[in-house]
């Protein structure tokens, strides 16, 4: 059995759920922080998540593809995004980026203001406070957020196919060779690699079951101190 | 209490800096490897061609091959056999939806050769003048047949007996999105039995949801693919449907006009049409157009 779309499938959902995790954070701070047309981003930041996969896949072609401005300026530097390791990559972000956002989002609109205007009294800067004082409180969802974006970047296909192919070896990942198995009638690997896209996924939200439990602990330990 | 959140945040950051930065180097260095490996590829060609013939070139190409997806089993095994016998060519193969396939070329994806599972996706390449010319061709025929789960105790023996009592449910591919099922209609309005028959049909997103009815047994029999019949051996193939009674499937393939190699996608597509790819064709269900 040929193991390429499991190592092309975690690198590609590690580095997504990377770029997701600072992208989501910063997303999430910056609609909790603005006043004005507060409903309209976060109605931006949401749509990959409601919007059927083939259509963010058919998104992505039309922004990275030859007759676009990106496609334009990256074919002049020599790049073709289409077909690419980087496309898989692409979609995952895109299509995990809503559930980073909204999770942390959630997580900051619960946060005690109180506490941030003390430190602003303070003396401390915007970053520091976001840093030293929004960030930890907001843990448990942020990291929620982050498995939850991990679990949809591993299980990523409509955007994907569209966007990055099916080549195996190169672009073809756990969901694709699904996909591909099932298509040429391949039952038995195609009932592999759903074992394993299960197993992953599955701890991957124990895991985080765990996690919070643990830390709503540690969280009510210290309150009592 | 609070050195303890501390060091946890702490932890935390780490470790998704270090997932950051772990796959961020793991795209070069398998990159890297990539390179590495198929710079091994070329050397052992090279060596082997200085053995056979110090003349031919020993530059690797790779062709990119944007293929329908229900191609994917006897592309592997021609692509195998193709290895043998010009091992500086590297075949790549993206599996998908004709339609997606053709979306993905018009957006300027680096394929060399488009294989479709029907005319109107190649059409649709040809009017955008994405063809190279005189390269596309109609390469492979598909059957459409009947199929019963394995066995046949209900005894259907042809497409009429669709509309007897013998049949209670039939699986039809969706009309609209399936053209498995706008040609299982064609039959059945060439039968003039189509409303009869209608009544009777359970509808599946796809020709492989089609076959899974029929292999379970859900239904009586259905309308699919004589190359995916092929592929299992839980069903009864009784009839092929009538000569002149739908539109011919056909597999049409064409170089593009993108192609970097398109001396070497000539010669693979030349290759397609030879006696030997044949065999693997005829093998997993198809015929030559």
């Amino acid at each position: 059995m040929d193991f390429s779309p499991f190592f092309i499938s975690i690198k590609t959902a590690l580095l997504a759920t990377a770029i997701t995790f600072f992208l989501g954070l910063f997303a999430a701070r910056l609609v909790v922080k603005i006043k004005h047309g507060k409903g309209l981003l976060d109605g931006i930041f949401t749509l990959p998540m409601v919007l059927p996969p083939t259509v963010v896949g058919f998104f992505l072609i039309l922004i990275f593809g030859k007759n676009s401005y990106v496609g334009i300026l990256l074919s002049q530097i020599n790049v073709t995004v289409m077909f690419s390791w980087a496309a898989t990559v692409i979609s995952a972000t895109v299509v995990s980026f809503p559930l980073m956002y909204r999770t942390t989002r959630g997580a900051f609109e619960q946060i005690d203001m109180d506490m941030v205007y003390a430190a602003r009294t303070l003396g401390m800067s915007e970053r520091k406070i976001f840093w030293r004082i929004l960030l930890p409180i907001s843990w448990p969802g942020v990291a929620a957020g982050t498995v939850l974006s991990f679990a949809r970047a591993l299980g990523e296909f409509g955007a994907t196919i569209m966007i990055a192919g099916n080549i195996p070896g190169r672009t073809q990942t756990i969901s694709t060779a699904i996909y591909t198995a099932v298509q040429s009638g391949d039952r038995a690997t195609a009932y592999q690699w759903t074992g394993i896209i299960i197993a992953i996924s599955f701890s991957a939200m124990i895991m985080l079951n765990y996690w919070s439990n643990y830390q709503s602990k540690i969280i009510s330990r210290c309150a009592k101190k | 209490m609070k050195n303890r959140s501390k060091n946890v945040v702490a932890i935390l950051t780490a470790v998704a800096l270090s997932l950051a930065m772990l796959s961020a180097c793991g795209n070069p260095s398998t990159a890297q490897s990539q390179t590495s490996s198929s710079a091994i590829v070329s050397e052992s060609t090279q060596s082997s061609d200085t053995t056979v013939s110090s003349t031919q070139s020993t530059e690797s190409t790779e062709l990119v091959i944007s293929a329908a997806a229900s191609l994917t089993d006897v592309l592997k095994e021609l692509s195998a056999t193709y290895a043998t016998k010009e091992p500086n060519v590297k075949l790549t193969f993206t599996f998908g939806a004709s339609g997606a396939l053709q979306t993905q070329i018009e957006e300027g994806a680096p394929s060399d050769i488009f294989m479709s599972a029907a005319q109107k996706q190649m059409d649709g390449l040809d009017k955008k003048a994405l063809l190279l010319d005189g390269t596309r061709k109609n390469l492979l025929v598909n059957k459409v047949v009947l199929i019963t789960p394995k066995g046949n105790t209900k005894s259907i023996k042809s497409f009429a007996d669709v509309n007897t009592g013998k049949v209670g449910k039939i699986a039809l591919g969706e009309p609209k999105a399936v053209p498995a099922g706008q040609y299982a209609e064609e039959i059945f309005t060439y039968l003039k039995c189509l409303k009869e028959v209608k009544a009777k049909a359970v509808y599946g997103s796809d020709v492989r949801q089609v076959l899974t009815w029929v292999e379970s047994g859900d239904v009586d029999c259905g309308i699919v693919y004589a190359t995916d019949a092929a592929t299992s051996s839980k069903i009864d193939v009784v009839a092929e449907a009538p000569t002149g009674s739908h539109q011919p499937v056909v597999y049409p393939v064409a170089v593009l006009k993108s192609s970097k190699n398109a001396v070497a996608a000539k010669a693979f597509l030349d290759f397609l049409s030879t006696d030997e790819a044949k065999k693997s064709f005829e093998k997993f269900g198809f015929q030559m157009s």
